[in-house]
């Protein structure tokens, strides 16, 4: 047993699943805007750094790491929520393209406000976990508490989403009002604020993605979410725009890809394991894995 | 009560609706009759508040639906079943039934199971997603999610379509008893005009976007120039 936990082949798994999971959580971002607003947030990312700037930093202040965790979801979800009232809503029915090249140009803001207030320099906001690799048999096992931590973590955010959307009332108007927004509407559920929901949960679920960077050995610095929502959106991809349950697997499916890729091939080509997953994917299945229906919405 | 008095809607150069007026009242239903683009959809689609009338007003009961937001006349007792019926076909009838309960003040679990005692079929099905229903369940469903609210009003736009005329008949008797035991005032939106005048009290015929006959159901199903020109009733 012990051996196999310490194989190169259980290591890649840990590390693939540590790093798929931060994945998922972006692409479960992602999906759920794309769901109800069909809107691509290009900015998902940096909106989440920035949050965790916000959150994180107040342990300068004396705050303690966890409430600065949850400071830092709140602060995206209200980042999210306003993105949604002020720059999304007055594009509603006009061209797709619009809200995608506002995001893109919110992205570049995002990350010019953040150097300016914090600069560029990378910090390291320490989990209380730590990150010295187990041991078995003398051997190294790659998995450390603090990457146990950030496994469960996400584990439990996408849970308490799963839980959210299939078994409240809010989740059901949530879902409602994406699937079918003027029945819903008909129905007396204010499609209106459901979208600003939307958009807030997204974000909340992107800023743990950040905080778990942020916490880790990658550090916190005003791009650091780039390349992770990059890997979230090819994940999102994979495993279908329209299927939360896709997303999380497309996640695991790039992480373990990616590190895999670096394992036997080189470290500066593992985000081509990623893209080529997708480009394969999308040749046999073009809306992705996990997506029931092609093109349900006209 | 819903009182529509000199509803006009244009979309860009159609005139979809011109100086519309007429008025449904509680306990009974009133027929709007009409072939097809006679603009019955936007009759509905105006009361409900989904396209912004150029003229006229829109009362119920006492008070103006002028600028209200269809959430908020769903809120105040409006029920619309869409045309095609507006059933959400990836949620589960029992999903879909709990929507129809969230914006009003009845208790869910009771409604819902007030719903399945009404249409057992629903209740056989109630974690089946809508996607699997056939149509004649669908308006069913259409139907339940409706009344499961309470509502004062029921607009229904072509209910009929696509039954069968077994089911048909059923759906009609539904209506019917609905109306009478709850007080609603139903507006049904029907191509069928055989159908609907059997069950209706009065009746209000459009065409291209006007009045050209309204009063008892009786007498426009009467009336052999309505039948041969508008309602396409007279047989050979
Ligand atoms: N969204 C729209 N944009 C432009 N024109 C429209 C729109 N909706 C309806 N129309 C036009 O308005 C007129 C009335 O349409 P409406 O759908 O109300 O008719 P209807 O009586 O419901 O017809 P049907 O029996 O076919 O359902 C038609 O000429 C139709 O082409
Ligand atoms: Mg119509």
């Amino acid at each position: 047993m012990s051996s196999f936990l310490t194989s190169s082949f259980m290591s890649n798994i840990f590390g693939g699943l540590a790093q798929g999971v931060i994945y998922s959580l972006v692409a479960l971002s992602l999906v759920i805007i794309w769901q109800s607003t069909h809107v691509l947030n290009f900015a998902q990312g940096a909106m989440a750094m920035f949050a965790t700037y916000v959150g994180m930093t107040q342990i300068d202040r004396g705050l303690s790491y966890w409430w600065c965790v949850i400071l830092s979801v709140v602060v995206g979800m209200a980042f999210g929520g306003i993105t949604e009232r002020v720059l999304i809503r007055p594009l509603y029915g006009k061209p797709e393209i619009n809200p995608i090249v506002v995001m893109v140009g919110f992205l570049g803001v995002i990350e010019a406000v953040t150097t300016a207030i914090w600069t560029s320099t990378s910090r390291n906001i320490a989990a209380p976990f730590s990150q010295i690799y187990f041991k078995a048999g003398g051997k190294l096992v790659l998995l450390s508490p603090f990457i146990i931590f950030q496994i469960i973590l996400a584990v439990v955010i996408m849970m308490l989403v799963a839980a959210l959307f299939r078994f409240t009332r809010l989740g059901l108007q949530l879902r409602a009002s994406a699937l079918a927004p003027e029945v819903a509407r008909l129905l007396g559920v204010r499609v209106n604020r459901m979208l600003t929901i939307g958009w807030m949960l997204s974000a909340g679920v992107g800023s743990i993605a950040a905080v778990i960077l942020a916490s880790g050995s990658f550090g916190l610095f005003p791009t650091n979410m780039d390349g992770v929502f990059v890997a979230g959106f090819i994940a999102a991809a994979v495993g279908g725009l329209d299927s939360p349950v896709g997303a999380i697997a497309g996640g695991l499916i790039i992480g373990l890809t990616e590190q895999f890729v670096l394992a036997y091939w080189s470290p500066s080509v593992a985000p081509l394991g990623g893209m080529i997953v997708l480009v394969a994917v999308l040749m046999i299945r073009p809306h992705g894995i996990f997506t029931r229906s092609v093109s349900r919405r006209v | 009560m819903i009182r529509v008095s000199d509803l006009s809607v244009n979309y860009g150069a159609i005139r979809a609706l011109r100086n519309v007026s007429f008025e449904a009242t509680p306990g009974k239903i009133t027929a709007v009759l009409g072939a097809n683009g006679a603009g019955k959809t936007t009759l509905l689609r105006a009361i409900s508040g989904l396209v912004t009338p150029q003229t006229g007003t829109i009362l119920l009961g006492e008070q103006s639906l002028a600028r209200v937001a269809t959430e908020n006349i769903a809120r105040m007792g409006v029920a619309h079943v869409p045309e095609g019926r507006g059933v959400i076909e990836e949620l589960t009838v029992e999903e879909n039934l709990r929507l129809g309960a969230l914006a009003s003040k009845v208790n869910i679990s009771e409604g819902i199971e007030a719903q399945y005692a009404q249409f057992p079929v629903l209740g056989d099905r109630r974690r089946k997603y809508c996607g699997t229903l056939s149509g004649g369940e669908r308006q069913m469903l259409a139907m339940a999610r409706a009344l499961i609210a309470r509502p004062k009003v029921l607009l229904l736009d072509e209910p009929s379509l696509g039954l069968a005329p077994q089911v048909t008949a059923e759906l009609m008797k539904t209506i019917l008893s609905a109306c009478e035991s709850e007080n609603l005032t139903v507006i049904l939106v029907e191509q069928n005009a055989k159908s609907a005048l059997r069950i209706s009290h009065d009746a209000v015929v459009l065409h291209l976007g006007a009045v050209v006959a309204s009063g008892s159901a009786a007498e426009v199903a009467a009336d052999e120039d309505l039948r041969r020109y508008y309602l396409g009733l007279v047989e050979e």
